[in-house]
């Protein structure tokens, strides 16, 4: 695509724009701030990987995708901040999200280990987990504040605290799988995904890029269950004292 | 008077904030072993939060709590709670039957409840035994608080402590669970602390009885304080004037 073909792309910003300046939404500030930011952290991020992928340099590879887990994490700790020490929880689900996966698929040799792969794999195994994260986050806030009665009532018949919050733990952990699981039951149908889109538009066989989005849907599953699981275990007991009491403010 | 009983819970200058506000202030003062003591008072006197006191659902910001004069911090809070039986107002129910409700005390701890002896419960409160398999969320209000007791009941403990569990029952009703809470302490020696809104309750069954406003104790001793107040909010209250 030629620069000249790229500008004329933002015809498609145009439209929002005069859209929402004539029915007065009041988003054009934002729409301007969404493009540039856009245009400059895309071409940014271009520009790094293929700085990165000339190199072929492991600390580079290794900064890269350190640096994808703390912007993550920075994003999904927003939800959960009164949750003691959810910087860090976040932080290692991810980590050992990335180091499960990228060991079966380079253990086993299914992708090349190269900075190409490796890069582009994690990218979207960690955005969505960091997705992941905040569903559960919210899910798992509104369940323990909507049964909070029933936690008390377990406790106070002697239950530990898990077995106090197990229902809500359970629950926020399907709810927020149900969505990744649910959106691979029509992907293809409705929605040709973004990855596999890409390839074919660059040219490559579209068979090709069918295993590949394959491959990406499996390990999607992957991580969605182990984020939630992992999260879920690792977060409840920050809503209890050392006398086994549910506190308050926590998770609200 | 109180101080010649062996106390089943003693307070000491107990005092419990929530953020800012002062819901319990400098509590002193003993639950009898062995007996009936009732507490009453207006809404938001801090009756609920000193009951949930004593089963170690909350700790006290400062003052110390002593249990069969042991502090209520050295016990194992599980073993506590199993010890310290509560039934809450709200009566809640966990989802599922009847049955799974009335087992969930064993359930907890790895056992299994019997359904002749879920049966048996059932009946101690006066509820009819083809309850048994309802769904708990179908049950009326009398119905849960009927439960509730039921389960409370199951892990056998030593103190139990009722929050207004007889505010949604028809007067039958009220006067079985009245009998049968007498019952337990008469026979089993079990040491009752009841918060009740019926000043009638108060008299009859309680044998002592904490009149609390505003988070302080203002008179505690045999129930017939309620007949001779020595305050003017007491007298105010028995009156019906101080809601």
């Amino acid at each position: 695509m030629s620069y000249f073909s790229l500008a004329l792309t933002l015809i498609f910003v145009v439209i929002p724009l005069l859209l929402s300046k004539t029915l007065q939404l009041g988003l054009e500030r934002d729409t301007i701030v969404a493009t540039i930011r856009s245009i400059i952290q895309l071409l940014l991020v271009g520009y790094v990987l293929k700085f990165v992928f000339d190199s072929e340099s492991l600390l580079f590879i290794f900064l890269m995708v350190a640096l994808m887990i703390g912007a993550a994490t920075q994003n999904a700790r927003k939800k959960g901040k009164t949750i003691k020490g959810i910087t860090w929880k976040i932080a290692i689900t991810l980590i050992f999200i990335e180091v499960l996966t990228q060991s079966i698929l380079l253990g086993f040799k299914i992708v090349p280990p190269t900075a190409q792969y490796i890069i582009s794999i994690s990218g979207m195994m960690i955005g969505n987990a960091m997705v992941l994260a905040i569903l559960f986050l919210n899910r798992f806030a509104a369940e323990v504040t909507s049964h909070r009665d029933e936690t008390e009532l377990i406790l106070s018949l002697g239950g530990t605290p898990k077995q106090a919050i197990r229902r809500q733990l359970l629950d926020a952990m399907k709810a927020s799988m149900i969505p990744t699981i649910e959106s691979q039951k029509t992907i293809g149908l409705v929605q040709l995904p973004g990855m596999m889109s890409g390839q074919i538009i660059a040219g490559a066989d579209p068979v090709q890029a069918v295993q590949f989005q394959l491959l990406i849907i499996f390990l999607l599953l992957t991580t969605a269950s182990v984020t939630s699981i992992m999260l879920g275990f690792l977060s409840y007991p920050s809503l209890f004292n050392e006398r086994m009491q549910l506190l308050k403010g926590n998770l609200k | 008077m109180l101080l010649h009983q062996e106390s089943a819970i003693h307070f000491q200058q107990v005092n419990y904030f929530i953020d800012e506000i002062h819901i319990l202030k400098n509590i002193t003062g003993s639950f009898p072993k062995g007996k009936i003591t009732t507490i009453v008072g207006p809404s938001g006197a801090g009756k609920t939060t000193l009951l949930k006191l004593c089963n170690g659902l909350i700790s006290p910001q400062s003052g110390t709590i002593f249990i069969h004069n042991k502090l209520v911090t050295d016990y194992e809070p599980i073993k506590l709670r199993r010890q310290i039986g509560i039934a809450l107002q709200s009566a809640p129910m966990v989802e599922g039957s009847v049955f799974e409700n009335l087992a969930l005390p064993l359930e907890l701890r790895g056992e299994k409840l019997l359904e002749s002896d879920a049966v048996h419960y059932l009946e101690d409160v006066g509820l009819d035994p083809q309850f048994l398999h309802q769904n708990a969320a179908d049950l009326s209000g009398g119905q849960r608080q009927k439960v509730s007791i039921a389960r409370t009941l199951i892990n056998r403990p030593e103190i139990l402590l009722l929050d207004e569990i007889t505010s949604a029952l028809d007067h039958t009703s009220l006067r079985e669970i009245e009998e049968l809470i007498v019952k337990i302490n008469r026979i089993y020696g079990v040491t009752i602390v009841w918060i009740t809104h019926n000043l009638t309750q108060a008299l009859t069954i309680g044998e002592f009885t904490w009149v609390l406003h505003k988070g302080e104790v203002i008179e505690t001793g045999e129930s017939n304080l309620l007949k001779s107040p020595a305050t003017d909010f007491v007298k105010r209250f028995v009156q019906g004037e101080a809601e």
